[in-house]
């Protein structure tokens, strides 16, 4: 790893992974890949296709088991777990393609959300009681997306579809939220407002964020830390400045070594 | 579904059962014993369009209505339980009791899969049944009249008498389903049909839903096997066969999976389709339902729930394009514009 400048923060970290690996088949996806995550971060992952930034997300969210190498969530081991056991531990996520029940309504699919984040899912206890109705508008409002809650999800237009797919994954108040890709496939014009509405959303949440980004205009204006992958290695790990300025980096990643 | 609608429910639930049976005090005996069976078969249907909700359909019905109707029997005939109110919620019982086993590997079934392995289940049982000389063999046997509430049933009164028994049964479940339909867990039902993935990764157990929906569809199933085998008096392995599970999913596709009222609705109609189509047809009487289904699929591909469901989803998007509307002409939030108009 060249030109690694891992911040070092004196709280214990939320995310803590450690020699991770994972290969399929001849394929390495990921190799020896150790990341630290503070409370509150704003982290992007970047790097060419295949350069193991999805599966890392993966890994830390238990949807694949790591071939060696261990990950901590505030100190305690998640290696072994699945994806309900680790959402448990306070770890949420967003995907490339937004994962929603197309044929509910937006405000269902937020009531869906608080529901499985409170644990027992009760056969008696209403799901659409006023209160539980108005703090799923209040989150709706945050992603000023209240003005769609009566409409199918199916009819949705994709960016509203990648806004609510990040509101459902906020709903349980996590300590880890990762989003892949949250502005694929949006326009360029509506990518930077479309992340002011996801940053704002964050602002009150004591929340660290890893997100998987290709436009390098994204992830220079809203991020605290970049981390660059390259053939499912880590090579640069540092504020979005020295990220991007790394030699590796402009070759690999960004295309704009001389 | 607000606690006050919750009262809401029980409130009409119970005006509804009310009014029922006062309908059937008027209504002639056939007519009465066509409704008893349309309701037993109802709640029967109400398992199926419970485990619809959660996106499977099982082909194997008749399993847990075989159970609860043979554990009615068997606890008239050889335990000599003699109340209804006794042997209808233990034909339920043991049903769930039965299927529980079996819940956590079908929980990890979808699909087609689902299906066969229910149905698989509700044939093996056949098979026993049919053997089983203990139990009857493949002529079954008659059971007692019951009594219900300690009081014995006149031949006279014996029509309104399960009537009501059943319309208050059912009732009562249909309102247990209505309010489960309305809660956390039957919400999360739904989404589990659409985007399992999704419930996983927002933190709820998909396998202990599915699990528990096929217990829940279990013990309604065995209800309506041990209302139906007092009414009618009679238990045979029959209620076990595929056909008459066939008969269930039937009713089920009819009243699809949006509620509840439909399922009642759309077991009356199937009931009253049969027996017309048996009373005229007698040899082609299934080519007459056959028919009933296509139509039905053809024109309400929803089910019958759909002629009143559709209409309210309608007025609810309605709503939203006006909340919106009102949106767009406040300032931005954020003092971003956001993809596809939101502000």
């Amino acid at each position: 790893m060249s030109a690694v400048m891992k911040s070092s923060t004196a709280a214990a970290p939320v995310l803590s992974a450690s020699g991770l690996s994972k290969r399929f088949g001849a394929v390495v996806a990921a190799q020896d890949v150790s990341i630290d995550v503070a409370a509150g971060e704003r982290v992007s992952l970047i790097g060419g296709n295949g350069a193991g930034k999805t599966t890392f997300v993966n890994m830390v969210t238990g949807y694949l088991k790591p071939d060696a190498g261990r990950i901590t969530l505030g100190g305690q081991d998640v290696t072994a777990l699945g994806p309900r056991e680790i959402t448990r531990r306070g770890v949420a996520r967003s995907f490339q393609i937004p994962q929603l029940c197309a044929e509910m309504t937006v405000l269902d699919s937020v009531l869906v959300a608080a529901s499985c984040g409170e644990g027992a899912l009760s056969p008696w206890r209403p799901a659409r009681t006023s209160a539980r109705k108005d703090a799923a508008l209040a989150l709706l409002d945050r992603f000023a997306l209240g003005g769609h809650a009566r409409r199918r999800v199916s009819e949705l237009p994709g960016g509203v579809r990648k806004l609510l797919d990040i509101a459902m994954a906020l709903t349980g108040h996590p300590r880890l939220l990762l989003l892949d890709e949250p502005t694929s496939g949006v326009s360029a014009d509506e990518k930077l407002p479309m992340m002011d509405t996801i940053m704002a959303a964050l602002a009150g949440e004591p929340v660290a964020v890893l997100f998987v980004e290709h436009d390098m205009d994204v992830v220079d204006r809203y991020s605290d830390r970049v981390i660059a992958f390259w053939s499912g290695k880590v090579i640069a790990d540092g504020s979005p400045a020295e990220a991007l300025a790394d030699e590796q980096v402009r070759r690999y990643v960004t295309g704009t070594a001389r | 579904m607000r606690e006050t609608s919750v009262r809401r429910t029980v409130a009409a639930g119970v005006a509804t059962i009310a009014l029922l049976l006062a309908v059937g005090w008027m209504l002639p005996r056939w007519l009465q014993f066509l409704a008893t069976m349309a309701f037993a078969n109802g709640v029967v249907t109400l398992g199926i369009v419970l485990l619809m909700r959660g996106g499977v359909v099982s082909f194997g019905q008749g399993m847990v209505f075989a159970v609860g109707g043979y554990a009615a029997a068997l606890g008239s005939n050889r335990l000599g339980i003699t109340d209804a109110l006794l042997l209808v919620p233990a034909g339920g019982l043991i049903a769930a009791l039965v299927a529980a086993p079996f819940a956590p590997l079908l929980a990890r079934y979808r699909g087609i899969f689902f299906a066969m392995l229910t149905l698989a289940l509700s044939m093996v049982l056949y098979g026993v049944l049919v053997k089983s000389s203990t139990l009857g063999g493949s002529d079954g046997f008659n059971v007692a009249r019951p009594t219900i509430a300690g009081q014995a049933i006149s031949n006279a009164a014996s029509g309104f008498a399960m009537y009501a028994l059943a319309v208050v049964v059912t009732g009562v479940l249909a309102i247990a389903c209505a309010v489960y339909f309305a809660s956390v867990r039957g919400l999360v039902s739904l989404a589990v049909r659409e985007n399992e993935l999704r419930v996983e990764y927002l933190g709820g157990s998909v396998r202990r839903v599915m699990a528990g929906n096929f217990v829940a569809a279990a013990f309604l199933g065995g209800t309506g096997g041990a209302l139906a085998a007092l009414s009618l008096g009679h238990i045979e392995p029959e209620f076990s066969y595929w056909t008459r599970s066939g008969e269930f999913v039937f009713a089920a596709i009819l009243a699809g999976h949006h509620g509840v009222i439909a399922t009642f609705v759309a077991s009356l109609l199937l009931e009253i389709v049969r027996s017309f189509s048996n009373l005229y047809f007698p040899n082609t009487w299934q080519l007459a339902l056959g028919v009933f289904l296509l139509v039905v699929i053809r024109f309400l591909p929803r089910g019958i729930g759909s002629l009143w469901l559709d209409r309210r989803d309608r007025d609810a998007p309605a709503a939203g394009a006006q909340a919106e509307e009102l949106q767009s002409q406040a300032p931005a939030r954020n003092g971003t514009t956001l993809p596809g108009g939101a502000a």
